[in-house]
Formats: structure tokens, sequence, C-alpha cells
């Protein structure tokens, strides 16, 4: 069996940030997994520029992004391998991976950081109804295509849902000659960036439906058109309100899934809202060594936040290795969302391993204008800040700092909330 | 000129052509589609019936008892993914209560081995996720869990192997007997003659039928609904659940699938349209506040995916085989609505062994019975696996990782007989792109090996033949784009 202190499952944004963070704390031996062909994960794919605003003070396109990270692994001449996937990790930290080259595989990592990513939610989830022809792709399918292998899956398209793979691939198939007729989204807010919608949407003067949804797929060999509805508060379609959009291709950008069928099988608990594991304020899993990161955690809209987060993971995989993490006998302070606040990362907050400051990254469940975003500790509130708009598109945060903790002694509780006023 | 002409590379035609591959005869199998398993085959419950619910002394309940009884072995012989899972028919209602012993008596004189009628306690026992109503349940020990594919393409490889020949992409417009007295059947890829015609089209057999014989027969395509569930929720029910049956049929089933998932459906609408394989809205809805008539809790937020199969449903609803009186050397394979999947073992036999006392026909002697599916190597240990990389590294590279399939798999599925061609083709071999992510990752992946290994451009390459082609033209800035 191999020995690494920290192997590193993922080798994009997150697990590449991580890898540094980790080698810059001083860790000698770690190891990158990578599934695909080369380093950058989804970043290869996102040929776009925006990304880097917050890192790098300059707008990159997505394999610009990654390169910066790729570069400083490979100058720290941190290990990779490539073409390999993770077939298993067990709960005490052997990881099983698989290749070509190397065949299958066991490694004992000291520590295990999570850097998986997502996928995104199949047509089958969605229950949309008629025919199952060709023609159908989830938007980042359809992005891999025309990105990377260089095809076109059509000429005239409707896109359902309007998370953000979604928004970039209406600009992407224009720009490539294809004639995007509409973005129909079931809920009555888009499930994207704003500024995605600016620059990918009304800049091409392609129309957004809110509350509407596809249903009926025409074609029994290759896609020939959808009728697009609109819904009720339900989601339920409004009879009456059905609209025939010829098309060959349909796009879907209903969700993004972590995935994490891997840290399932660990034993890793999950949180039901994130569809990630549950996390504390070192991103460590409720199985000691293992961490997580980037959308593998919970889905991010922005790389940059993703690169942060798993700077954490990165130092705190470290520190854990270094035995600097143990258990200071703190007592763990739980952090709750609630009240328009639908989660939050972390979930819980051992005093003693703290550090000064503590991003607390979160999402809204439904769009809030001129609202506060409030935080208490246990019922005294402490923070109250005022937004002039919030969507279920834009991850919130709040920063902690440990002196206002220690000012509280015996803290049970910290609430997370939306309000009005 | 071919002494059998099949229509049809469905599990009929397929198992009807793996029984006549023991004689010496030239036998050809015609389908319209690019593969086998095209039609209902690859969209039904996936069930080997056990054989109480067919009426008394029809061929459809002498047929599904056999080929209840015949499965272990073919299923052993063809390497094809089988389990006996044991069925439950589960009453909701007190007064149908003596409906579950009407089914036991039908069961008994059918011949159905096992039969026992389970307590409300019993039934909960052996299935605690049976609905709170539960008040009692028929247990069958023999129903079973198929993979309809596998078995569907383990036949007709079988077949192919021992010289049956397959066309594809061949549809028959018209059928003459001509006056040489053999059958002319005019297709889109020229004409084929035979002595003997074997009509096993699935829904279409009624127009084939109709075009030989005076005695007129109506197939209805009943459309069925299901839902396909995610693994996390394959051991929700372990056996196969049915509600007591109606006019229309057995009704709204749950239950596992060989591979680990969880099967919810079907529906049963009556439709005119032969190709109509959509789901609706409707069909969707009903299926899933059925579903939780006799099973609680379903997670039905783990659907992967939905979708619809055509039942073969003749007026008379029973299986219509043998020759056809005024047409002689027609033979009919008509009508196969459930339990055809159960009864297609059986099915070959009976039309194989008629046509055998019909031609005297002799039988081979280097005939081969068994056939070894595509490797699994999640059933080998971790030393057997790096063994079977290092000899073959393809093995080594997972292609679909939901399913966990990897490039060796896929380049079997493509190279071995009657390989597969298309999206679709491989997924059924292999079962990738089958998983939670539905092909998401892997079609790429997979349409980059069919283009290299088969020579197919990116634009020829099909989800599942025809029209069904997966990208149009290149990217603007690519060799052969618009510029």
């Amino acid at each position: 069996m191999l020995n690494y202190d920290i192997v590193i499952v993922g080798g994009g944004p997150a697990g590449l940030a991580a890898a540094v963070a980790a080698r810059n704390a001083g860790v000698d031996k770690i190891l990158i997994l990578e599934r695909d062909k080369e380093l950058g994960g989804i970043l290869n794919q996102c040929i776009h520029n925006g990304f880097g605003l917050h890192t790098f003070k300059e707008e990159l396109t997505g394999p610009e992004y990654a390169y910066r990270f790729i570069e400083k692994v490979l100058d720290a001449k941190i290990e990779y391998k490539l073409n390999t996937m993770v077939m298993d990790i067990s709960e005490d930290r052997v990881v099983t991976a698989m290749s070509r080259e190397d065949g299958m595989y066991q490694i004992k990592a000291g520590a295990v950081i999570l850097a998986m990513g997502c996928r995104e939610r199949p047509r089958g989830a969605l229950n949309i109804p008629g025919y199952r022809p060709a023609g159908i792709f989830s938007a980042g399918t359809a992005q891999r295509l025309v990105n990377i292998e260089g095809y076109m899956p059509g000429r005239e398209v409707v896109i359902l849902g309007s998370g953000d793979i979604g928004l970039i691939m209406a600009r992407r198939m224009t720009l490539e000659g294809a004639k995007v007729k509409v973005v129909a989204e079931l809920m009555p807010y888009s499930g994207g960036l704003k500024r995605n919608i600016v620059q990918c949407l009304d800049d091409f003067g392609i129309p957004l439906k809110l509350s509407h949804t596809v249903v009926d797929i025409e074609g029994k060999e290759h896609l020939e058109a959808v009728t697009i509805a609109q819904v009720d508060n339900h989601g339920k379609p409004i009879p009456g309100t059905e609209e025939r959009y010829t098309c060959d291709t349909l796009l879907l950008s209903c969700g993004l899934i972590p995935e994490n069928e891997l840290s399932r099988n660990a034993g890793v608990e999950m949180s039901p809202i994130t569809s990630g594991p549950i996390v504390n304020e070192s991103l460590e899993t409720n199985i000691p060594g293992v961490f997580a990161c980037g959308n593998v955690l919970h889905v991010h809209d922005l790389v940059d936040y993703v690169s942060e987060e798993a700077d954490r993971a990165g130092q705190n995989a470290a520190k854990f290795i270094k035995g600097e993490l143990a258990d200071n006998g703190g007592e763990e302070i739980e952090i709750v969302a609630t009240e328009g606040a639908r989660y939050t990362v972390p979930s819980t907050i051992d005093l003693g391993r703290m550090d000064d400051k503590l991003t607390v990254r979160f999402r809204v469940g439904a769009v809030y204008k001129d609202s506060y975003v409030s935080v208490y500790f246990d019922d005294e509130r402490v923070m109250h800040n005022k937004k002039r708009i919030m969507a279920p598109g834009e991850m919130e945060q709040v920063i902690l700092l440990k002196s206002k903790l220690e000012e509280k002694p015996g803290l049970k509780k910290i609430t997370v909330k939306i309000e009005a006023e | 000129m071919y002494d059998v002409v099949i229509i049809g590379a469905g599990v009929s035609g397929s198992s009807i052509a793996r029984e006549l591959s023991r004689y010496n005869a030239n036998v050809c199998v015609l389908d319209k589609c690019s593969d086998v398993c095209e039609g209902t085959t690859k969209a039904n419950s996936a069930i080997v019936h056990a054989g109480f619910d067919a009426a008394e002394g029809s061929l459809m309940a002498k047929l599904n008892v056999r080929g209840n009884e015949m499965m272990d072995e073919i299923c052993k012989d063809l390497d094809v993914p089988f389990k006996r899972n044991g069925s439950m028919v589960v009453c909701i209602h007190k007064e149908a209560l003596p409906g579950l012993q009407d089914l036991y008596d039908r069961g008994v004189k059918n011949g159905v081995k096992g039969l026992r009628i389970l307590s409300r306690e019993e039934a909960l026992e052996m299935e605690p996720n049976l609905s709170d109503n539960v008040e009692g349940a028929l247990y069958a020990p023999t129903g079973g869990i198929v993979c309809p594919f596998k078995l569907n393409i383990a036949m007709a490889e079988n077949a192919n192997v021992n010289g049956v020949e397959f066309r594809f992409n061949t549809e028959v417009e018209d059928i003459k007997k001509g006056e040489d007295g053999m059958w002319h059947l005019r297709t889109n890829n020229g004409e084929y003659i035979a002595k003997y015609v074997v009509n096993a089209a699935g829904v279409y057999a009624d127009k084939f039928h109709n075009m030989v014989s005076a005695n007129k027969i109506h197939i209805t395509p009943r459309r069925g609904d299901y839902c396909l569930l995610d693994k996390e929720a394959g051991t929700h029910v372990t056996h196969t659940i049915f509600p007591q049956p109606t006019a229309l049929g057995k009704g709204v089933l749950v239950t596992p699938t060989v591979h680990g998932n969880l099967l919810v459906g079907p529906t049963a609408i009556d439709i005119e349209n032969k190709e109509g394989v959509n789901t609706t809205g409707e069909g969707i809805g009903d299926l899933i506040a059925k579903a939780n008539d006799h099973v609680k809790n379903l997670p039905m937020r783990k659907v992967i995916t939905s979708f619809a199969g055509l039942r073969a449903h003749e007026d008379g609803h029973e299986f219509i085989i043998g020759e056809v009186e005024d047409a002689k050397g027609f033979v009919d394979c008509a009508g196969i609505e459930s339990p055809g999947l159960s009864a297609s073992p059986a099915i070959g036999e009976m039309v194989a062994n008629l046509l055998k006392e019909a031609m005297n026909l002799t039988e081979k002697e280097n005939w081969i019975g068994t056939r070894k599916d595509i490797l699994n190597p999640e059933n080998l240990s971790l030393e057997e696996r790096n063994e079977l990389i290092k000899k073959n590294p393809a093995y080594g590279n997972i292609i679909c990782r939901c399913e966990s399939i990897s490039e060796g798999e896929i380049l079997d599925a493509i190279h071995r007989p009657l390989g597969a061609r298309t999206l679709d083709g491989v997924k059924r071999r292999t079962r990738a792109g089958m998983g939670r992510c539905q092909a998401g990752f892997c079609s790429p992946k997979v349409m980059e090996i069919i283009h290299r290994e088969l020579g197919l451009p990116y634009e020829e390459i099909t989800k599942s033949g025809g029209q069904s082609k997966i990208v149009t033209h290149r990217t603007k800035n690519q060799k052969g784009g618009n510029q």
C-alpha cells in the first residue's frame, strides 16, 4: 500500500487550491487524483471570461484561471495522477484508485480532501413528460461537446432552467450561429447570477420566461419541438398557457448536485439541503481527517470562493496531519440557518480550533429585497446587515470574529436568518 | 433464399432465432431498428412472472409457467442476470381478500409452484414497507426479475454465433406468396425470399398478419409509463409488489430491478400510435398516486428517469402463436404482451419445434449453447482486477462513473457479435449511461470510442439509429466548420 500525508480526490479548482495550501503549510507528501486527462476540472470547458475577479482582480477565462493554480502545483512539484478514478474511500482513509497505467491500488492517507465537484440534474430527475429523443442535453454536456470536442448539438435551441451554465450556453450557442429561442425557468426567479442574465440573455435579445416549464417533448428519434407552459404557485402547469417551439436542441440547466457517492460510502454524514457533507469550522466532516471543499461541499456560483474555501481545507488538513487540529476540548457551537437562510457552511464551530476570522456561507430560499441578514448569538442579535437584494442564485456570507465569540462564554447556538426589518 | 425469415429482433424473435439455430436451416432476422431490443422488450417491468395471473388453460398461462421454469437454465447458459426475488400480490381492502384466494386457485391450476397466502403480519414481516392498509398477500416464490436487454441481446448474439443472420434498419413493407410457393418480403433494403415467415413484430404484428390472412387480428398499443429510481432506493422493497389485478392488467407494481434500482410502473393507457412511447404528465402523476397505495414512503424524489413502453395487446387478450390457417408457411407470434418476457424462452421453443416438424429440420452437430456476457470487473478481487488491467489496460479506464463501467467493457460491447453501434446499444450492453447522471458525463466519451473503433464520423453517431444523431455540425473554428 502506498502512503501519503494528504490525498486529494479531484484536480479541479478545489483540489488544486487545497494542494497548494497544504504544501505552503509544509506538507511534503501530497497526491492529487484526477479522473480526467488533465488538471483543471470543469474549468477547462468554461472558455468564457469572468473568472478570478475576486482572487486575481482581473477577468480570466476558465482555463486561464485553472492554469494559475496548475502552475503553482507544478512549481511546488506536487504529485498528481491523471486518468485515475477513485473507486472507494474507507473510513480509516484508505483510498482505492484505478487507472490504465497503474491498475487498481490502495493508498493510506494521513488526511483526505474531498474535491470531486458536482454534476447536473438530468432530464429523468425532472419528470418532464414526452418522448426521449436525441437532442436533449444537460447544459454542461453540451458545453463539453461545443468547447472541447468542437461539435454543435443543433441549430435551434430551447433552454430549460436558468442556472449559470445554461445562461452561458445560451450565449455560446448564439455566438456559434444557433438560434436560442427561449429560456424557461420553473421558479419565479432565476437560478443564475444577475450578471449572466444581462450578459448572456439580455445582450442577445433572448427571452427569459420565469414561472415556465417544459410540458411536452416531441420527436421520436430526434427532438422536433417542445411545449412550454406557465406554472402556478405550486409549480403546476396552467392549462391554456402552452406555447410550442420547434427546435432540435433542448438544454437543461436545472440544478447541480454535489457528487458524494464516495463520501457516502465512506460514512460521511450528509446535509439533505446541500447534498454535501456536514462540516465543522475546519471544513472537516464527521470522519476525523476527511475534509471537503468546493462544489462537492455545496454548489458555488463563483470559483473564487471555491479557491478560498479549498485553501482553508488544505491548511486545516495540514494542521491535522501535524497533530495541530486536535480537539482542544472546546464545546461545539451549532450554526443554525432559519427564516429564509437555507443552510450554512460550516454547521458547527469549535472555538478552540477557530481562526481569528471565519466566513460562514449560505444561500437564501427566495428573493429578498431591502432585507437584513441577521446573526444571533443564542437569543441576542449581534449582526444586522441591510442588503438591497438577495436571491437563491447568489451565495451570501457573514464573517464571524473569534474575539466576538469569546466574549460570550457558554454560547451554544449561532443563528443566521433573513429579517424584513 | 432463406428457410425462415423472422420479422422482429425483440425478445420473441430473438428467442425463436436462438432455438432455431439448433437446427440446420438458413435463418434471417429482420428489424426496422438499428439494433436488437428496440421495441416492447426495452421498456417493460423486467419481471419473470410466476404464472398465476393468466386465465386457466390459456396459451399465456402455459407458456408463462414453462418460460418461468426454463429461465434459470437459459440465463445460466447465456450469462444473463436473473434473480428469483419472489413476488407478492398485496390486498389492501378486506372485502377483496377472496380475490387472493381466486388468484391462488388459478395459479395452482396453472401449475405454479410454492404459492402461499400470507396474513397481514406475515406480509409486513417479509416486506416492512408495504402500506399500513395491507390485509393480506399472495406470495409466489418463483417470481423473478431479469435484465430484459441482456436476455434479448444474449439470445440474439447466441443465435448469430450459430449462423442466424440479422439485418437491421430493414423494414418489411409488403409480404406476398409468390408463384414459386415462397414468401416474398419487400423491404427498404431489397427483397427477402423465404419458405417460412415468423411474424414476431410486436405492436406491428397485426399489420403483417393482415397482409397475408383474411382473418384479421387487431393489436392495440397499450402504453405503460414507468419511473426508475436511484440505486439508493433499490432496497425499498425486495420482492416484486403487485396490486390485485384488474381487467386492464396487473396494475402498478413496485419492484427492485436485477441491477439494484427500484422500478415503479406501469400505467395502462390504450393508444392508436404504434410509435407513441411518450410519457405524459397525467400518466406519471397517476403512477405515483397508485404506487403509494401498496407501498409506503416511496422515495419518488429519487427518480432518475421515466419512460414508456407499448404492450402489444390483441383484442382476444391471448398469445396468437402458430401457422396462420389461410396462409401456409406464415407463422404468427402475435399479441405478445405481458407475460411475454417471462414466456419468451417457451415461445422460442414452441415456434422452433413447430418449424422443425414442418421442415423436418435436423440438429446441428456443433451447436454452441452457451455465451459469456461482457465481463463485469466489479465481481473481481483487487488482485484479479489488477491482472486484468495489466493484460488489457482499457479495463483500468472508467468511462461511466455512475455505474463504474470501463472502456474495456465498452470495447467488448462494440466488438462482439451483433456489437453495439449506438449510444443506446452501448448502454443496454454495458449499463454505461444508465446511472444517476443519465449519460451526462459519459456520452461524449462513449462517442469518442465509437468514433475511434468504428470509424464513424461524429455527425453520424446516433443515440439509437435513424435520425437520432447527437451532433449536427462542427463549431466555427474547427476544420470543416463554417468560418
